[in-house]
């Protein structure tokens, strides 16, 4: 070395080493998410303590629960004889005794496979829907959809024809979604008439009448179309309304006399339970998306009289409670009515719900458009397409993906709403169903138990949508590099 | 000059006929109460470079965007390849798909991959076939020479590559007729020269382009026209090597001491 010099050359390389103590692994997580500060410590304290108290006092409540049991006072018995007097203890037993009401309501028991292989199919609809771009997940859907499906109906003593029929749905829905997945497509357009039939029950002429409306329709479309493509459109909703509202009836009843093709029919107020909320749920989900855009669209029109309409619409539905609309539905519908028609309650309750979903639909997806760059809309212009084509393979899907989050939270919002229908006289799952238990001298003045119950399926479901959407964010997730 | 051209252009297969590709006459345009274009009178020939150079605010490109009708004007005639520019849909679709543009942002579809990008106006306005619609794409995208990012998303290329990927895009329509909106003012200085350079190759085509750019050197080595337009009004225009050897108005003098002075 020299005196003083500037140069300086390293002779020996230093081996990495591991970070002290206090940056490593637990420590570093404990004192960086715990404890940073002298205030976070005391939060935590708090946190901690608040947790314990809560688990302290439900603790017992759920451990000591009691499974088996036919009656509220015989769960106080067991509880007190093998919990020592005055212990708690909540009794569950009553969703064992009950769980055919909580999930079917006062559908005939002899046709609770009905609605088990509507509600299986309900996933071979949905799965090119919800899972177009990914065949393992939609080979895993199908896959657990079916196996509990057939092996619920077997438990419930589906009859062997009807075995045979999902089995074939089922089958036929695997192979198809591993080779043309596309095609699955046509199932889920005819499930809804599928799922209708199978839960109302009837003649299968009624829901193939509905078929055959839209089917005259689109032949109107396309023979005008080629005339008038203008005309097209108009053509072809009234002849499938007129065919609807004429025709329709004698139709049904001279093939149904040719060829009586019919199962047992279930009428609307035996429906309850979580049937009746998915099937509301679903079909006001459905609905209210469509709808929902279509009213965005018009708000955001150039036309004044559309934009002004759908204002009107959106403003008016958002500005009324729910339950006015539904006592709408169930009361003043019938003066305004022509006297003796026969419109289904659950059909004018989801009628309801979805008017109000979709008037917070479209609020949410005007968001979505109106996020997007002006930029986007001219590219759009300035390469010809016009506004229709425009809309569908430029805007919308941005807007959409853009909503996700709102859209969901919308479905999750409406979905919870299907209790509301409690006050129209239907047995939803919550209070009716409840209410009906209570009832029994046997259960009656229980109360946690069913809410538990119920609000956990609830939350079950609402959960799985919130995970669905962060899911399809993800994978509409297009800037990463 | 700001950035002198690399080269000069090949003129072999470029030529100016005499067909009028557009036509505007007495065209004003007024935004609100605001007298943005006054009195517009242009005629743009088949295979003719027009750059358009003005300060900001002088109405270039909303001229331009008058064009395809992406701004409506008030008064005057705007005729496109013979089809004039009314309130008529059917009319305006037609012009815009024979005359292509390009933004200073890109306006790429950031949902659709490179490719699906450019394929979708020629499958679902022109009704071509995917394949075909693809290979088509594909030759343009080697022309801007990215072929390699057809399968990325926009988002996930650079600004000069994105601008490359839009000229792609509107090519893939076969224009008559581009319009370039600034296609450079949005882009770091080292990917300019990329954006330009494809403008160059296909101004060799023979495009008919009208270009607004603030980029001097590339309005000499490629325009037959340029036009200075300031308030709304055309207040020059004049052969390159005129314009900015000896421009005639005082207008025209102080914008190019300002662009060309340091």
């Amino acid at each position: 070395m020299g005196k003083t010099s500037a140069a300086f050359v390293r002779e020996t390389m230093l081996p990495p080493e591991p970070p002290p103590m206090r940056e490593r692994g637990v420590v570093k997580w404990l004192h960086e998410n715990l404890f940073p500060t002298p205030v976070s410590t005391v939060l935590t304290v708090l946190g901690v303590l608040i947790i314990w108290f809560l688990v302290d006092h439900f603790y017992a409540w759920f451990a000591h629960s009691v499974w088996n049991a036919s009656s509220l006072p015989e769960c106080r018995e067991i509880i007190a004889a093998t919990w020592g007097e005055g212990a708690s203890g909540a009794c569950f037993a009553v969703i064992r005794e009950r769980w055919n009401q909580y999930v079917f309501g006062f559908y005939p028991p002899d046709l609770y496979w009905r609605a088990t292989m509507t509600f299986g199919m309900l996933f071979v609809a949905l799965a090119p829907i919800l899972f177009s771009e990914s065949r393992e997940i939609r080979r895993i859907v199908l896959v657990v959809a079916s196996v509990l499906t057939l092996l619920s109906m077997m438990e419930l003593n589906a009859p062997g024809v009807w075995m045979g029929f999902a089995v074939l749905v089922f089958l036929g829905a695997l192979t198809l979604a591993e080779r043309r997945a596309g095609w699955l497509l046509i199932f889920s357009a005819l499930y809804p008439l599928l799922g209708v039939w199978l839960l109302w029950g009837g003649s299968v002429w009624g829901p193939a009448m509905v078929l055959a409306g839209f089917g005259l329709g689109w032949l109107a479309f396309v023979l005008v179309g080629r005339i008038s493509p203008v005309l097209a459109a108009a053509v072809a909703i009234l002849a499938a309304l007129l065919f609807w509202t004429l025709l329709a009836r004698e139709v049904a009843q001279f093939a149904g006399w040719l060829l009586p093709l019919s199962i047992r029919a279930v009428a609307s107020d035996q429906f309850g339970g979580f049937l009746l909320s998915i099937t509301i749920g679903v079909a006001g989900i459905a609905l209210s998306l469509p709808l929902g855009i279509v009213l965005a669209l018009a708000r955001r029109s150039d036309m004044f009289l559309v934009t002004s309409l759908a204002v009107i619409f959106i403003e008016f539905i958002r500005g009324v409670p729910l339950i006015t609309l539904l006592f709408v539905a169930s009361l003043l519908l019938n003066y305004f009515l022509p006297p003796g028609t026969n419109f289904d309650i659950i059909l004018r309750v989801i009628i309801m719900v979805t008017l109000f979903a979709a008037a917070y639909m479209a609020e949410v997806i005007r968001g979505g458009l109106a996020a997007l760059p002006r930029g986007q809309y001219e590219a759009a212009d300035s390469l010809g397409l016009d506004y229709w084509k425009a809309q569908r393979l430029i805007i919308l899907p941005q807007a959409l993906k853009i909503s996700i989050p709102g859209i969901v939270s919308t479905f999750i919002g409406m979905f919870k709403d299907t209790t509301l229908v409690t006050f129209v006289g239907l047995y939803e799952p919550l209070k009716s169903i409840s209410d009906a238990v209570r009832n029994n001298i046997a259960w009656k003045g229980i109360y946690w138990e069913p809410f538990i119950f119920s609000g956990a399926i609830f939350f079950i479901i609402c959960f799985s949508m919130s995970r669905y959407s962060m899911y399809l964010e993800r994978r509409l997730q297009r800037d990463h590099r | 000059m700001s950035k002198a051209m690399t080269r000069d252009i090949d003129t072999s297969r470029t030529a100016v006929t005499d067909e009028v590709a557009i036509e505007i006459s007495g065209m004003n345009k007024w935004f609100g109460s605001f007298h943005v274009l006054r009195d517009i009178d242009l005629t743009v020939h088949r295979g003719e470079r027009i750059v358009i150079a003005g300060p900001s605010g002088s109405g270039k490109s909303t001229l331009i965007r008058c064009i395809n009708r992406l701004e409506e004007h008030q008064s005057g005639r705007i005729v496109v390849d013979g089809i004039e520019l009314t309130n008529d849909i059917k009319n305006i679709d037609k012009v815009r798909s024979e005359v292509g543009m390009v933004f200073q942002h890109f306006n790429l579809f950031p949902h659709l991959t490179v490719l699906e990008n450019c394929t979708l106006a020629p499958i679902w306005v022109r009704k071509t076939p995917r394949r075909q619609a693809e290979t088509t794409a594909m030759e343009y995208l080697e022309k801007v020479r990215i072929p390699e990012q057809a399968g990325k998303y926009p988002g996930q290329l650079s600004g000069g590559q994105q601008q490359r990927v839009a000229i792609a895009r509107s090519l893939c329509m076969q224009p008559r007729i581009m319009l370039f909106d600034e296609p450079t003012s949005a882009l770091d200085p080292e990917m300019i020269k990329e954006v330009l350079d494809t403008m160059i190759e296909l101004a060799e085509d023979g495009m008919t382009m009208i270009c607004v750019t603030h980029e001097m050197g590339f309005a000499q080595a490629v325009a037959h026209r340029v036009i200075f337009m300031d308030q709304g009004q055309i207040v020059e225009q004049n052969n390159p090597h005129d314009f900015f050897h000896n421009p005639r108005s005082e207008r025209t003098r102080l914008f190019l001491s300002q662009i060309l002075g340091h």
